[in-house]
């Protein structure tokens, strides 16, 4: 409980000197904090990239008929969609906070593996630049979806080889930052941080990390497969030569449903490290926090098949698959209600960050009881394939993942640049989004139920109401979004003016160590391990 | 400075464990391929869709009491440049009994052709009662430029059918494999 007295001796280490000059700083750089802002600023960039594609297809799909792109290209564009979001954007933020905090929230003087950060860093960057120069390819992107099912992902022109030589880049950069964030988490922490200590976003990092060694090489291993199947004549999936292409999915969900939780866990983090601090509470539930995180991730790698219930498994497999799937509903519905618990009768106040987070608390529950609603198997066959998965989907992943990384910008941001965010404007980029974000998933729903197949560019006359609403939604919440770029640089420029203190959030220094230092912090942080260790968060 | 060297130590060591289990899960997606035939037929005893093998000719009782509707149904994979059909569309049997349909081909291009044909069958369930004796799918066809023939399929279904069965979808898909074939 009580404060760090917290040592920044920048003469007792010889080594110690601040960043390289010039813009080489940014590619030579093994620095957690530089390499952090690396990957902060790269997904936001492709935050964009890959909210433009969603306001294509938003666009064309505003109206019935053909509009703007042809039906190809709409393709490409859900899959390119896809593949941005989820290894551009929402999987290398969370890396970009881990890098940025992990090392400050455990007393660490840097990620234990700086050279391989830094490579996983570059790494992601080619995969994402080899994965856009598809769109510039004979025949176009890939447009067989982002699951990449045979036989239509074979289909690809030119492109196919390149997409998944991306995807073993992008698979190659993920488990390196994997094991650079288990080695700093086993092996760096300071005195004292014993592992029951440490802030959840670290916990749910160390979990997430093990996710990513175990299903992203099986990915490659499947794309890999698709590659073979197409250039070298084997017959992995390919029925002709007594392959099967229902295989395929098998393996791709085997890494899919652990893959979504990668983009869910960290998200858990930062909620249950947020929500104390403007509840002025200390979190609910601590361990059994851990412990659920643990149990969700388990259970991910054992419910794959509800992605498939109806390529005509067994009954047996069915079934299974549906309790199995339900099962998640409870370590799930243990965080949910710790979240609330925690801002039970606290002195609660609203600034950004938590408005993001409670947000986050309610809108993710939507999406996770539609979840529940699909693992019901029989249920399943009216709702697979159609809007209604979407809307499941992209309710766990924008007003949840991304809400919170708004959360996690607006919350981290005074500490890393010394400098206070406009509060007016992140309220109003809140209520823009909270708002915009229901008009365009919400009708989705409804869509999905009336039987509106996902990847279309073009749908019956009956789906055109909704649709209209929901592009209406998407245009504002795309619009949105520019705040949050005009805050950021805002911020970074000098903000308010507004002098930040270290805590920044009054009390914070109770929640974590990055509060007891200073704000910015220096280049080089806790070359000396701090001494005290802040347990409000516990 | 002989704590550095320890966390050095420990750093080298978890990587090595890590980046071993990373190798490992990669081999297990590959095997994750025999799995899945082990899974399909040990556990489900389920008949994995792919190159089928030829039943055993068994004489049934024949149920004449019971009748089921077969159907024939014919699709060429990806536009491939042949002509496939069924001669018969429906057929009403018997449980028990022996039939034989034709099917017929032709290879609509100048050039000899490789066509593997695929059955599927519906109700998945009903697979496992519905036999094949005699097949065009058992093998690879080779077909000269521009041949046509008809090709049987010598079939039973067997009497221990769940009685909800009353019609069966039999649908082959051919699959133009000239060009693996050649490699």
């Amino acid at each position: 409980m009580s404060a760090v007295v917290a040592e920044h001796d920048d003469h007792h280490d010889d080594h110690d000197h601040g960043p390289a000059k010039g813009l080489l700083r940014w590619v030579i750089t093994t620095n957690h904090k530089d390499i952090g802002t690396l990957y902060l600023v790269f997904s936001l960039a492709m935050f964009f990239v890959g909210g433009g594609m969603a306001m294509i297809i938003r666009a064309e799909l505003f109206e019935p008929g053909l509009q703007f792109v042809q039906p190809q290209f709409f393709n490409s564009m859900t899959t390119m969609h896809a593949l941005v979001m989820v290894f551009g954007a929402v999987m290398p933020a969370f890396v970009g906070l881990a890098n940025w905090m992990i090392p400050m929230m455990i007393g660490a003087p840097d990620m234990a593996l700086p050279r391989m950060n830094n490579m996983s860093f570059w790494l992601l960057v080619a995969g994402v630049s080899l994965l856009a120069s598809t769109l510039f390819m004979e025949g176009g992107a890939p447009a067989g979806g982002w699951t990449m099912y045979p036989p239509l992902m074979l289909q690809t022109g030119k492109a196919l080889p390149f997409a998944i030589f991306a995807v073993h880049l992008l698979g190659l950069s993920s488990i390196m930052g994997a094991i650079n964030i288990i080695a700093t988490i086993f092996n760096m922490r300071a005195p004292g941080m014993t592992l029951m200590k440490m802030p959840l976003f670290v916990w749910t990092w160390l979990i997430t990390g093990f996710l990513l060694i175990a299903i992203m090489p099986v990915f490659a291993g499947a794309v890999t497969m698709l590659l073979t199947d197409k250039y070298f004549g084997t017959s992995f999936f390919d029925a002709a030569g007594g392959g099967d292409p229902v295989l395929y999915q098998h393996i791709f969900w085997f890494f899919g449903h652990p893959e979504v939780y990668v983009m869910i866990l960290p998200t858990f983090g930062v909620a249950s490290t947020i929500i104390p601090v403007f509840a002025r509470k200390p979190l609910f539930g601590y361990s059994s926090m851990v412990y659920a995180t643990a149990s969700i991730a388990f259970l991910s790698f054992v419910v794959w098949a509800h992605h498939m219930f109806t390529v005509g498994m067994p009954i047996a497999g069915e079934l299974y698959f549906m309790y199995a799937t339900m099962l998640i509903a409870i370590p799930t519905g243990v965080k949910v209600f710790n979240w609330t618990a925690t801002m039970w009768k606290g002195s609660m106040t609203f600034e950004t960050p938590m408005l993001f987070s409670i947000a986050f608390v309610v809108l993710f529950t939507m999406g996770g009881f539609t979840g529940l609603m699909m693992s019901i198997a029989p249920s399943d066959f009216q709702y697979h394939d159609t809007y209604f998965i979407v809307a499941h989907f992209h309710y766990t992943l924008v007003p949840a993942s991304i809400f919170i990384l708004m959360a996690a910008g607006y919350y981290w941001l005074p500490k890393w640049t010394g400098h206070m965010y406009n509060e007016k404007i992140g309220q109003l980029h809140f209520w823009l989004s909270a708002v915009s974000v229901n008009i365009l998933f919400f009708p989705q729903h409804f869509l999905g139920l009336a039987g509106m197949p996902r990847r279309i560019p073009d749908y019956a006359v009956q789906f055109a109401d909704w649709n209209m609403i929901s592009s209406i939604g998407g245009f504002i919440f795309g619009a949105s979004q520019l705040l949050f770029l005009y805050i950021v640089i805002d911020t970074i420029r000098g903000g308010t003016g507004e002098k930040v203190t270290d805590e920044v959030w009054e009390d914070a220094h109770k929640h974590g160590l990055e509060w007891t230092l200073p704000s910015p912090p220096p280049y080089h942080t806790f070359t000396t391990p701090p001494t005290v260790i802040p347990t409000e968060h516990i | 400075m002989n704590k550095d060297i320890d966390t050095k130590q420990k750093n080298t060591r978890l990587v090595r464990t890590l980046v071993l289990v990373a190798v490992g899960m990669f081999g297990f997606g590959y095997a994750l391929v025999p799995l899945y035939d082990v899974m399909c037929d040990v556990v489900f005893k389920k008949e994995k869709p792919g190159i089928p093998v030829a039943a055993e000719e068994v004489s049934y009782k024949a149920d004449k009491n019971r009748e089921i509707t077969v159907e024939f149904m014919t699709t060429v994979n990806q536009a491939a440049p042949m002509e496939f059909r069924s001669e018969t569309k429906k057929l009403k049997i018997h449980p028990g009994e022996y039939y034989t349909v034709n099917f017929y081909a032709e290879n609509k291009t100048d050039k000899e052709m490789a066509a593997q044909a695929i059955p599927s069958i519906s109700p998945g369930p009903a697979a496992e009662y519905f036999k094949k004796t005699e097949c065009f799918c058992f093998t690879e066809q080779t077909f000269k430029a521009r041949e046509g023939r008809t090709l049987p399929v010598r079939f039973v279904v067997n009497p221990e059918i769940p009685e909800q069965y009353k019609t069966i979808t039999l649908a082959y898909t051919f699959f133009d494999n000239t060009e693996k074939s050649v490699k």
